[in-house]
């Protein structure tokens, strides 16, 4: 049992891994076929000037020994040099903000998690309720807000003070420093997750409610409460955590519109400017690190659930 | 004949979700409004008028102007245009796609199977919206057309297709390995029929619920990943228009409310819309859930 559950781990690692790799290659292939460098400017520099910056950032040498010196650096935790910044490695800019892009989808996911699952059980057990309708039609609101509408219009209400001009200047636009400055980007990132989880929650719990061992459990004469978070939630709770790696993934990839629209110093503002920069290494490294992080939230969430749930481990 | 009275029992249950219904004329009329934007629209979507700049809604103007003086309500119905046509030509083409690559990987099995998930499984391993962007780059910097509004319009359903076919080639594999166990699909290889032919006859008009259902959550999720991409400068450029240029535009013009007000609630009403039907048409279409 113990070492099945070992071979489970070490075949869905491994798989990662593969995974992983295959980006980075085709990733570097990518960039590569593209037509025009990056240092194809509107003026044409001088054919001495390009060949020493191409020397230095070694693209004269052929693709097949690009590869193995990026994958090498790879290993090794040198993702390259930036050809925008001068002088910063990809490493330094991806420690230097992924650190803040971290905070604000951890924060994102924490209220996700406190607001929509309680929503989604109370919904459940007050099934066809005034509450339940409303909270439903509450989440459903939220799945279809689009966070570059709702950044702006939170903007305006607690910053501009529009139309509520008591609300002006109650919480600012921008900036990264200190709680007052993170309440709005958080609220603008976690309202989407929060609906998800509030209408999977409900879902899961009403199922969870009909069963048979629920059923037992009243006809015991076990407490309406104790049914609902003991019995009940304990089982329904496995699915909807598994939804956490596809939304990490949300996460991760709202928080460019985030960080965009409260200029906020993180990762995402990055991936968006690297791409018009054409800035490859830049663009390699955070593809590299966004593949990574998805890969690895749906590793821990597949292990979490397989601990969970025995019969995940024995079907793969 | 069972199809039939299948599709009568699933409309009968259908109209009765009132939410589902509306949203589905609600959809109706915004694609109309989309596709005969010219007759709708009071000006042109382009249409400068430097003297009515950032002017509040009012009788000439629904829903205000913008900070170049075009009419807000124009630009929008345009816009509708543009956001719906992205939606489901991309829907179409993912269709198309993934329905052709599940089908393949689902009835061959084997060790095909494996490899053509496997290929799957590393797309899915890129976030969408990095691999939005990066298809984005390489179709852009191709230049296949001279129009810049063919150019931008044919590049966002070139990306969005890339990231939409997989969950479609996932759902219809997963549904033909079921659909190769039925009965009538078991007595029509052996009456010697072709696999093409049971895959289309025998097996498609088997697993059109579920796909339909996920298309009307696609839609939206591309419409969405449109205005995305060209809300961060990457999509359609001004002056064409689409809810995503729309909303960029009101976000950067922040004394101006109504700017972003009113194509937010655009894509907020046609978002809603979109995943309430769906939610109706899969309670209708099965109703075990």
């Amino acid at each position: 049992m113990k070492s099945g559950w070992l071979v489970f781990l070490f075949k869905r690692v491994l798989e990662a891994i593969t995974t992983l790799f295959v980006i980075a290659t085709l990733t570097f292939l990518l960039l590569r076929i593209l037509p025009g460098g990056p240092f194809d400017s509107e003026k044409a520099l001088p054919e001495e000037i390009k060949a020493s910056i191409e020397a230095r950032y070694g693209l004269d040498k052929p693709v097949s020994q690009q590869y193995v010196d990026y994958l090498t650096g790879l290993v090794q935790g040198d993702w390259g040099e930036s050809y925008k910044y001068l002088g910063r490695s990809v490493t330094d800019i991806i420690l230097e903000t992924l650190p803040v892009s971290a905070e604000l989808g951890i924060y994102s996911l924490l209220l996700a998690l406190v607001i929509g699952i309680p929503l989604g059980v109370i919904a459940a057990a007050k099934h066809n309720s005034f509450f339940d309708t409303a909270a439903m039609l509450v989440a459903i609101s939220g799945v279809a807000l689009p966070s570059f509408v709702v950044g702006p219009i939170l903007v305006m209400f607690f910053s501009f003070g529009i139309p509520f001009a008591f609300l002006h200047g109650s919480l600012p636009p921008a900036l990264w420093d200190g709680w007052e400055y993170m309440i709005l980007p958080v609220l603008t990132l976690g309202i989407r997750p929060a609906a998800i989880y509030a209408r999977m929650t409900r879902g899961t719990v009403l199922e969870a409610i009909k069963q048979d061992y629920v059923r037992t459990a009243r006809a015991k004469g076990v407490s309406e409460r104790v049914v609902l978070f003991r019995h009940v939630l304990r089982n329904s709770l496995i699915p909807v955590l598994t939804i956490t790696g596809p939304l990490v993934a949300g996460l991760l990839s709202g928080s460019f519109i985030i960080e965009v629209i409260f200029a906020i110093p993180g990762i995402g503002k990055h991936l968006v400017s690297s791409v018009s920069n054409r800035d490859y290494p830049l663009v390699l490294g955070l593809t590299l690190l966004y593949s990574s992080l998805l890969v690895i939230s749906n590793l821990i969430v597949d292990i979490f659930y397989s601990i969970v749930d025995p019969r995940i481990r024995m079907e793969k | 004949m069972i199809q039939k009275m299948r599709a009568s029992r699933a409309y009968r249950r259908f109209v009765k979700n009132k939410a589902a219904v509306v949203s589905l004329w609600f959809l109706v009329f915004i694609s109309l409004v989309g596709l005969f934007a010219e007759s709708v629209a009071p000006y042109s979507f382009d249409a400068q008028d430097v003297d009515r700049v950032l002017q509040p809604p009012s009788f000439e103007h629904w829903f205000g102007t913008d900070s170049l003086g075009r009419d807000l309500f124009s630009r929008i119905v345009y816009g509708a245009r543009m956001s719906m046509s992205v939606g489901i030509l991309t829907a179409i083409v993912s269709v198309i796609i993934g329905g052709i690559y599940g089908a393949i990987s689902g009835w061959l099995g084997g060790w095909v199977d494996t490899m053509m998930m496997r290929a799957i499984d590393i797309l899915d391993a890129i976030p969408s919206l990095v691999l939005l962007i990066l298809v984005g780059i390489v179709f852009t910097s191709l230049q296949p057309f001279e129009n810049p509004e063919l150019r931008a319009l044919t590049g966002i359903l070139f990306a969005l297709s890339v990231v939409g076919w997989v969950s479609l080639a996932r759902l219809v594999r997963g549904q033909v390995l079921q659909a190769r166990e039925l009965l009538f699909v078991e007595g029509a290889i052996a009456m010697g029929a072709s696999p093409s032919r049971i895959l289309l006859r025998h097996i498609a008009p088997n697993i059109m619920g579920p796909v339909v259902v996920m298309l009307t959550f696609q839609i939206p999720s591309n419409i969405l990943f449109e205005s995305f991409l060209s809300f961060v400068g990457l999509g359609l450029q001004p002056p064409f228009s689409s809810w995503g240029v729309l909303a960029n535009d009101g976000w950067r013009a922040k004394s101006s409310p109504h700017l972003i007000v009113f194509p937010g609630a655009a894509l907020f009403l046609t978002m809603l819309a979109f995943n309430l039907f769906g939610d109706g048409l899969r309670d209708a279409l099965d109703p075990k859930t």
